[in-house]
């Protein structure tokens, strides 16, 4: 007997009873239990009460033969090896082939050799764990699977609760995306702020899987959060960078392009970290690339994180396109990979945008074959913000509300330079429950006045310089710098908040710089005979508030907002 | 398959590490090694990516570990031999702003 051959159980098949009780009892004497039978028959009916492990057939029995047995009893045991070693004094080939198609393992001659018979039923034995061993990692693997599977699902369902409060579903934003993207660690949100802007982030963690996933439920968080306030891209940067800082491993980092798109001041603003280039598609056909110029979120320290925005002058008919780097890097049969070039060959040949998506996909198909599922791709075009949705409301909470008081504040250079007062003050007024129903007008209106006494004003900057795309991005460049350098000047607000009837009431915002002033006539003039871009937001806070007057020197504004009792 | 060779210099303040082949996830664990399972510490380490083609995100990732591991903004990493393609993943990441990229 074999050192590690372990006892099994195994099942002896022949008519010839002398055969059969020899060869029992050589098997029962290298350690294993016999199971005996005289012919086919009772041997699939005692191997289906039993179940032995192995089984030794005589190939020419009556009732029923050794191949119509081993065809019944290897059907029975289905996916478990059940060896089958024919017994047999044939040697003619075309005999061995008949026991072979019947499902036969093994042959074992006769006469009888005990150390051939010891050595079969030891492999036999060892073929036979190995594929129990399999099939059983395979059940624990396929068990393993589901389980994910549905993890997966629970939190693709929790996470779509939370990325889809925005508003991707807008009719100017078109996109693209593996239905499993976020377990690709790609990332999509969108949502208005108050005075109407939208925000796009693309974003890809670095990893597959749930690891990926984590990091997108705090993002989304910080995104939408800081939208609906009212917080530019600059502090929803630093927010987004230092919570993940804190919560990812340091291998882990979230590249991302986020951008805002101002109808209302005709300006893209864009921050790439580490993402594909962007593309700003003009409705005249010119491609403005936008590329990463920073690292991806997640990786700098909160103290060495300086988010720098690129700003780009956009019309109503422009749109922007994002994706991910599954377009560039979808790969061919040669590992060549698509590229930034051809995706620009795409762009370029591209006559309908609304097509756009289409004919990238049908470019990756005619490079590749197929498509990769991690290819995300998303395009907003330009339109009147009038067409958005509303941003979320403040809801109401039923409390009281402030009704008659005023405030002023003086932000001199320090504060100018590292902070953004307007979602401190929206938050205010948001107080005021009458001022609710029109928080969209209000901060596009304090926007307005706020970056018109920052930059006109404390900055001295000429807003005509923004006639054309190189002044334009000369203009920003200047605000820049101006800001960077500032020592001394001051923007002052004041709001003071009066009932006027039962329940009705106003607000009146006052708003001085400590600029040289500018010639109000001439621009009121101007804006008059609706002379483009200077002028625009004095045009726009005009429209959007009940009146609104400049002092002579053009240092100072009051605006007001009134609203009536509810009804 | 991805070689992995971490060669220490003679007063063992400098370490260099090869990859040779693709530098992906699959050699994450011979790559930690390299650094961590050495007798001093180094003060400074060179990544050679001269016979490296094929860099992906999960490298990022493990760049980073290592600078980690290097004492974080004051890590001494340079990075060495990038092929141009490997130049331009660590150009779109912005990771000359972190590591010393020649």
């Amino acid at each position: 007997m074999l050192p590690d051959s372990l006892p099994v159980s195994v099942l002896i098949a022949d008519d010839n009873m002398t055969d059969r009780m020899l060869l029992s009892s050589i098997v029962r004497r290298q350690g294993h239990h016999v199971l005996q039978a005289g012919n086919g028959e009772e041997a699939v009916k005692v191997f289906e009460q039993m179940r032995p492990q192995i089984v030794l057939l005589d190939v020419m029995m009556p009732i029923m033969d050794g191949f119509e047995a081993a065809r019944r009893i290897k059907a029975l045991a289905g996916e478990a090896l059940v060896p089958v070693i024919f017994l047999t004094s044939m040697s003619e080939d075309e005999a061995l082939v008949r026991c072979l198609e019947a499902g036969g393992d093994d042959f074992l001659p006769k006469p009888y050799n005990q150390i051939i018979l010891a050595a079969k039923l030891h492999a036999m034995e060892r073929m036979r764990r190995l594929q129990a061993t399999v099939l059983k990692q395979r059940d624990e693997l396929a068990r393993h699977h589901g389980h994910l599977l549905n993890e997966q699902r629970v939190a693709k369902a929790v996470f779509d609760q939370v990325a889809h409060s925005g508003c991707l579903g807008a009719g100017n934003i078109r996109y693209l995306q593996s239905p499993y993207a976020l377990f690709n660690g790609d990332l999509l949100l969108a949502a208005a702020s108050p005075g109407g802007d939208l925000h796009v982030l693309l974003g890809d963690f670095t990893g597959h899987g749930l690891p990926a996933a984590v990091g997108a439920m705090p993002l989304a968080d910080v995104f939408y959060g800081m939208t609906a306030k009212g917080y530019g891209l600059a502090e929803t940067l630093r927010e987004m960078n230092a919570k993940l800082k804190r919560i990812l491993p340091p291998d882990m980092f979230c590249c991302a392009t986020l951008i805002n798109v101002s109808v209302n001041r005709r300006v893209l603003e864009v921050w790439n970290g580490g993402m594909p280039d962007g593309y700003l598609l003009k409705q005249n056909g010119e491609r403005v690339p936008v590329p990463s110029r920073a690292l991806p979120l997640g990786i700098l320290s909160p103290e060495r994180f300086e988010p720098k925005t690129q700003v780009y002058p956009i019309e109503e008919g422009d749109r922007i396109f994002l994706l991910s780097d599954g377009v560039i890097e979808t790969t061919n049969h040669e590992e060549t990979l698509f590229g930034a070039e051809r995706l620009e060959v795409v762009l370029d040949r591209n006559t309908d945008r609304d097509r756009l998506f289409e004919d990238i996909r049908e470019a990756l198909q005619g490079f590749h074959g197929e498509t990769r599922d991690d290819v995300s791709m998303v395009q907003v075009k330009v339109v009147d913000s009038a067409s958005l949705p509303p941003a979320v409301l403040t809801p109401d909470r039923g409390q009281p509300t402030p009704t008659d008081w005023s405030v002023s504040f003086e932000f001199r250079s320090e504060t100018l330079k590292h902070y953004n007062p307007l979602p401190f003050l929206l938050q205010l007024l948001q107080e005021v429950q009458g001022l609710r129903g029109q928080s969209g007008a209000l901060y596009t209106v304090l926007t307005e006045l706020y970056s018109n006494a920052l930059e006109h004003g404390v900055l001295g900057l000429d807003s005509s310089l923004k006639r054309n795309g190189e002044g334009f991005a000369r203009y920003y460049q200047m605000r820049e710098e101006r800001l960077r350098e500032l020592q001394g000047g001051y923007v002052k607000v004041g709001l003071a908040v009066e009932p006027q009837t039962e329940e009705g009431g106003r607000l009146v915002i006052t708003i001085e710089d400590s600029g040289a002033g500018f010639d109000v006539p001439a621009t009121l003039k101007r804006v008059g005979e609706g002379d483009g871009y200077s002028g625009r937001g004095v045009k726009l806070v005009r429209a959007l508030s009940h009146s609104a007057r400049w002092a002579d020197d053009g240092r100072s504004a009051r605006v007001e907002f009134a609203w009536e009792g509810q009804a | 398959m991805t070689n992995v060779t971490a060669t220490p210099s003679d007063d063992g303040k400098e370490l260099t590490i090869r990859i040779d082949g693709r530098f992906d996830f699959g050699c994450h664990q011979a790559f930690r090694d390299s650094y961590e399972r050495v007798n001093t510490k180094p003060s400074s380490f060179i990544i050679d990516l001269k016979d490296t083609n094929y860099l992906d995100s999960s490298a990022l990732g493990m760049l980073l570990l290592l600078r980690d591991h290097g004492g974080g903004d004051s890590a001494k990493v340079r990075l060495i031999n990038a092929s141009a393609d490997t130049r331009k993943i660590l150009a779109i990441s912005n990771f000359d702003k972190l590591f010393d990229i020649q």
